[in-house]
């Protein structure tokens, strides 16, 4: 059994925190920079070309992109043929993001508590989803998640009858109420299917999915295509100022579900799409 | 477009100038509060304890910045979602602050206090904190420290690039952006 010290994912969580910060995957870069070329409203345009520069000027200096450097959301997949040793898992993914957050000048988010509040001062704890997968290898992939976009995030539970036209209306409905909060153009992400809770994870899940690559079943791929094209019809734009760029991509994540029900949830992120993973 | 450039803390008559939709770079003094520090100052005004700034004509920039790296004035610092600082911002408006700066849409409650006091609410761009933080020439923690990111934050600002999301007579570029453009595409 190949063994792995839990230091090597200290180190990588780490390194992940400041260059999911830093840079924008290429795949978010060129959808925003092709929907600048789309645009056919100037104020549009200027806003599209402003985050471009920020986006070259955080690169370039190794500066965070937004100042909401996020919750952590650590996907660890696990190989089954993987001993970790030297401590306590978890406790090395949030030795890693203490670790990225202080190094990095990251901003520290988290509070202790829900209600009573209170900042943990380090960004810790994570939120660590595992995964035991075949294979001896660790997959690390974090996704710093700003709030203003999480809270616009929604979850329902349709009964069956409600078909693909009830699921496509409620994460259209989604994103028009949603408007200028989660700092459009925007990545929706949406989980249909498995329980209340699977659903939820599939729609995080679903914004780590490159953005140019469809959903490999034909009919979730033209659901996305239908879906960004009515909501790119909403007339929000970027920032909620007017105009076509509202979402640069909707990406479906698909579980089977129980006969009684159709469970939709919509996790939207902000155009500062962030993301990044290593295999060790 | 025009682009306005404006000194704060400004006067009611400079505002009532500005129309939703306009670019405008703000030079001067800016206040840093977010959810925390607006939920603190409340209760200061409840108990009759004097704000750690002088609200009158002051302008309150919704962020909390990413750490300054040795060197820099301040970190990454873009604007946060205004709603959240809804339930508190009548009151400031009401003692005289001159306006906010943030992101998205305001309640009815936020619109009404901003015409009757002739304030002004400034969009800046969300996600766009590294340009941003370059118009920032110096920062201060002034009140509220322990709040680390959520600490109110003196800044001086030089040609602070905003949008004005409502003006001083209630119009609210959300509403008329997407109008305009909507109905343009209908022509």
């Amino acid at each position: 059994m190949r063994e792995l010290h839990v230091d090597q994912i200290t180190r990588v969580v780490a390194k992940l925190a400041e260059e999911t910060n830093f840079f924008l995957g290429e795949d978010v870069c060129r959808r925003i920079s092709l929907c600048r070329e789309q645009e056919d409203w100037p104020v549009a345009g200027d806003i599209l070309e402003k985050i471009e520069e920020n986006i070259r000027i955080a690169g370039e200096e190794r500066l965070p992109l937004c100042q909401d450097t996020g919750m952590a959301c650590v996907f660890l997949e696990v190989g089954q043929d993987v001993h970790l040793t030297g401590g306590n898992l978890e406790d090395a993914v949030n030795e890693g993001v203490r670790k990225g957050y202080t190094e990095g000048f990251l901003r520290k988010s988290i509070v202790a508590d829900p209600i009573r509040r209170g900042n943990t001062g380090d960004n810790t704890p994570a939120h660590v989803h595992y995964e035991i997968v075949p294979g001896d290898r660790v997959k690390v992939i974090l996704a710093p998640k700003g709030f203003g976009s999480e809270n616009m995030s929604r979850i329902k539970m349709f009964p069956p009858s409600a078909g693909a036209e009830g699921v496509k209306d409620f994460i259209v409905q989604c994103v028009e109420e949603a408007g200028a909060n989660p700092c459009p153009p925007i990545v929706v992400g949406v989980g249909i299917g498995g329980t209340f809770d699977r659903a939820a994870l599939m729609a995080k899940q679903a914004l780590l999915v490159p953005l140019e690559e469809p959903h490999p079943d034909e009919f979730y791929a033209a659901m996305e295509e239908e879906l960004l094209e009515r909501i790119n019809g909403l007339g929000i734009g970027p920032q909620g100022f007017g105009g076509r760029t509202t979402a640069l991509a909707v990406k479906i994540k698909t579980f089977p579900t129980h006969i009684a029900g159709m469970p939709v949830a919509v996790n939207i992120n902000c155009h500062v799409s962030r993301h990044g993973e290593v295999v060790l | 477009m025009n682009e306005i450039r404006l000194e704060a803390p400004f006067s009611r008559e400079k505002l009532k100038e500005l129309k939703a939709g306009d670019s405008v770079l703000i030079t001067g003094t800016i206040y840093t509060a977010r959810d925390e520090a607006h939920k603190r100052m409340v209760e200061m005004l409840r108990q009759g304890k004097k704000l750690p700034f002088d609200i009158r004509d002051a302008l309150i920039y919704y962020a909390g910045p990413a750490p300054a790296r040795p060197g820099q004035v301040i970190g990454s610092v873009g604007p946060t979602t205004s709603y959240r600082m809804d339930p508190y911002a009548p009151v400031l408006l009401d003692l005289g602050q001159a306006g906010m700066i943030g992101k998205g849409p305001r309640s009815p409650e936020v619109k009404e206090a901003i015409v009757r006091n002739g304030a002004v609410y400034f969009a800046a761009i969300g996600g766009a904190a590294a340009l941003i933080a370059r118009s920032v020439t110096a920062a201060e923690v002034i009140a509220f420290e322990d709040l680390g990111a959520e600490a109110i934050r003196k800044l001086t600002v030089k040609d602070f690039p905003v949008t004005v999301a409502i003006d001083s007579q209630g119009n609210d570029q959300y509403e008329l952006g997407k109008i305009k453009y909507l109905n343009k595409n209908r022509e």
